[in-house]
């Protein structure tokens, strides 16, 4: 299971949000990740789970390298990110490439997709021109793309082909990370397998691993090896995904699996669907941030920061993971 | 719901153009649709299938240059296409309440909710609510409690932007319920909600459905949820109706390929790391479709007789219809 040596390790990583100064100064930031730690290892996938507000499009900004975390450390490689200097974060950047939720807007429209492709190696300053054109063509028969689709621009194709291309784009500088952010959630079914088809091929080829971003437990289900389930900037649960899927610790998982659709579960069976929706980021609560939703909650849940359990593999955030559910 | 015979809504062979009368492009393709007094039938499909377009062509809302015609487009037994267009909305703008993927961008920005519940009445509410603003305030309140939103009164005074995704929801819901309709037709109402607000949405709206009667039209790209909600499915490709059944059955023992194919490539069919089967190409737009079998070019099944004869919706068993040439037996 933990074979090879880390690629990414992330300890008690965190990203604040100030709010500028002016008539409502406020003394308190926006804690979007406060305190995240989980090893990614080379050509795995680690599936960050979460809903609006979890802090897992802010968790991969930090990867990303595109902000510099508030605190703890980020290690690419062994290598501190956080505290690199410039030097070092450009030879770490090509290492770390990103693929958006929405190929619609994450493709220059005035571009072709050749010199879309190319673009990543032109600002590397790596090989001739004929290298990247044959780069580039080499890429677009890699994802499924023909030739003829080298010279065409990114409205004539359609949304999964478009995705098609946004893969390509970031395997370009031969990335050791992919970092996918809802890679698939603007896509139709059917189009949805094909792409997830398509990473699941990609890595197995190149090594890549993937830092998948996602809401959809479903698709999580298909790809992650590892999950890390998030809840208003903190991990509450981690640990591999068999395990996560097959005895969730943490109520909040618990919620989320309960209210994640099924295509085998017929309505008659009732399902427990916690009641409200995320708090605000910026009260900076005592106590565990899920406990005013969770069915699960106590007295003492309003006073204690939930304790970090290991049980088997998995890493639950609850004063009650212990105990039988 | 089922073995009721008077549909409150009965759609024939309706057809929705864009493009030019000489280069017709349609969105929908002859469908027939209807549906039960209190029961909620999903209309599913991919992108581009005319669902939605479908759902505007019941409510009247399909602006020109499209064109819209239909052997019969009835609710509540009144063909609706032979009625002036006042005495249509009289009886369908009431009757049918909509509601929307995005709360945020339906509520309007400089109103309190208040004000659009109070609007809403004021058109579509019975008589002493139309005559009294005390009355609409009481019936506002209780809207806002029956889609269960905490401390109605003060909900009353907020704007949109002060609400969640979730509340904004409701809000959307309690607005569409003062009419007291007969059918609501939600497209897409759960799509941009986190899952457990979309599980509390939906709950929400099967609740409705069992204390009203109401028949829901449920627009959606997504079949779990369809299995989790709906009486009876109605799969859409291309602007065609494939297949409709009642939705064990349906989901169960699909008969049409494409309905099995949706299913195959749905995360969540199959077990952890598997694979998932896929449907080659893309739908095709309205200006590529096949002479044959829609579906034909993308089909595991297909043969000669597919791309050459376009199928036609047969009746299978009860309520379930397929349109293929060989319709797949139950396994």
């Amino acid at each position: 299971m933990n074979a090879g040596p880390p690629l990414l390790e992330a300890r008690e990583l965190a990203r604040h949000y100030r709010f500028p100064g002016g008539p409502l100064k406020r003394r308190d930031a926006v804690r979007a990740l406060d305190g995240v730690s989980f090893t990614l290892r080379e050509g795995r996938t680690l599936a960050v789970v979460g809903e609006s507000g979890c802090g897992k499009s802010t968790l991969a900004r930090q990867v990303t390298m595109i902000e510099t975390p508030t605190s703890g450390t980020l290690l690419l490689d062994g290598r501190d990110v956080a505290h690199a200097d410039a030097a070092l974060r450009r030879k770490l950047r090509p290492q770390v490439q990103m693929v958006f939720q929405n190929p619609y807007a994450s493709l220059n429209p005035r571009r072709t997709v050749g010199a879309l492709l190319e673009e990543p190696l032109v600002i590397q300053r790596r090989g001739s021109a004929a290298q990247r054109r044959e780069a580039a063509l080499a890429m677009l028969a890699r994802v499924g793309l023909r030739p003829e689709h080298y010279a065409r621009y990114p409205h004539m194709f359609s949304g999964g082909q478009r995705q098609r291309i946004a893969v390509a784009r970031a395997l370009m500088l031969n990335p050791r990370l992919v970092v996918a952010d809802e890679p698939i959630a603007a896509l139709d079914v059917s189009t949805q397998a094909q792409v997830l088809n398509l990473l699941a091929d990609l890595q197995q080829q190149l090594r890549v691993a993937y830092l998948f971003i996602a809401h959809d437990l479903q698709v999580v289900r298909l790809i992650a090896d590892d999950v890390m389930v998030m809840y208003l900037g903190k991990a509450v649960e981690q640990g591999p995904a068999d395990a996560i899927f097959g005895d969730p610790r943490h109520p909040y998982t618990q919620a989320l699996l309960a209210s994640t659709p099924s295509l085998a579960r017929r309505r008659a069976n009732a399902r427990a669907i916690p009641r409200g929706e995320a708090a605000s980021l910026t009260a900076a609560l005592a106590g565990c941030a899920f406990r005013s939703r969770c069915p699960r909650a106590i007295a003492r849940c309003a006073v204690e920061a939930p304790p970090v359990v290991t049980i088997g593999a998995v890493r639950v955030a609850c004063i009650r993971a212990s105990e039988p559910a | 719901m089922s073995g009721k015979c008077d549909a409150l809504v009965e759609i024939r062979d309706l057809r929705v153009d864009f493009g030019t009368p000489a280069r017709p492009l349609p969105a929908v393709d002859g469908i027939d649709l209807s549906i039960g007094a209190g029961e909620i039938v999903a209309l599913v499909g991919e992108s581009g299938s005319g669902k939605s377009v479908t759902a505007l062509a019941l409510m009247g809302l399909v602006d020109v240059p499209a064109r819209v015609a239909a052997q019969r487009i009835a609710f509540a037994g009144r063909d609706l296409l032979q009625m002036r267009a006042a005495e249509r909305r009289a009886l369908a703008g009431r009757g049918i309440a909509m509601i929307f993927q995005d709360p945020h961008a339906s509520l309007d920005p400089c109103y309190t909710v208040g004000n659009q519940l109070d609007e809403a009445l004021r058109f579509h509410g019975n008589a002493q609510e139309r005559a009294s603003k005390t009355v609409r305030r009481e019936r506002s309140l209780a809207l806002l409690g029956e889609v269960e939103i905490a401390d109605a009164a003060a909900r009353l005074r907020s704007y949109p932007h002060q609400l969640s995704g979730g509340m904004a929801q409701r809000v959307m819901i309690a607005i569409a319920l003062a009419g007291r309709p007969r059918l609501l037709i939600a497209d897409e109402p759960t799509t941009a909600l986190d899952v457990t607000v979309q599980a509390q949405v939906l709950a929400l709206l099967m609740r409705v459905r069992d204390e009203r009667a109401m028949a829901i039209l449920l627009i959606t790209h997504d079949l779990a949820v369809v299995a989790e909600t709906a009486d009876r499915a109605v799969v859409m490709y291309a602007g065609q109706v494939m297949e409709t059944g009642t939705v064990p059955a349906l989901f169960d023992a699909p008969r049409h390929p494409y309905t099995r194919a949706l299913l195959d490539a749905s995360p969540g069919h199959g077990a952890a790391r598997e694979r998932l089967r896929t449907i080659p190409g893309v739908v095709p737009g309205a200006a590529h479709r096949p002479p044959g079998c829609l579906l034909a070019p993308r089909c595991a099944f297909a043969a000669e007789r597919c791309t050459a004869e376009r199928p036609a919706m047969r009746r299978i068993a009860g309520q379930a219809s397929v349109r293929c040439h060989f319709a797949l037996t139950a396994e």
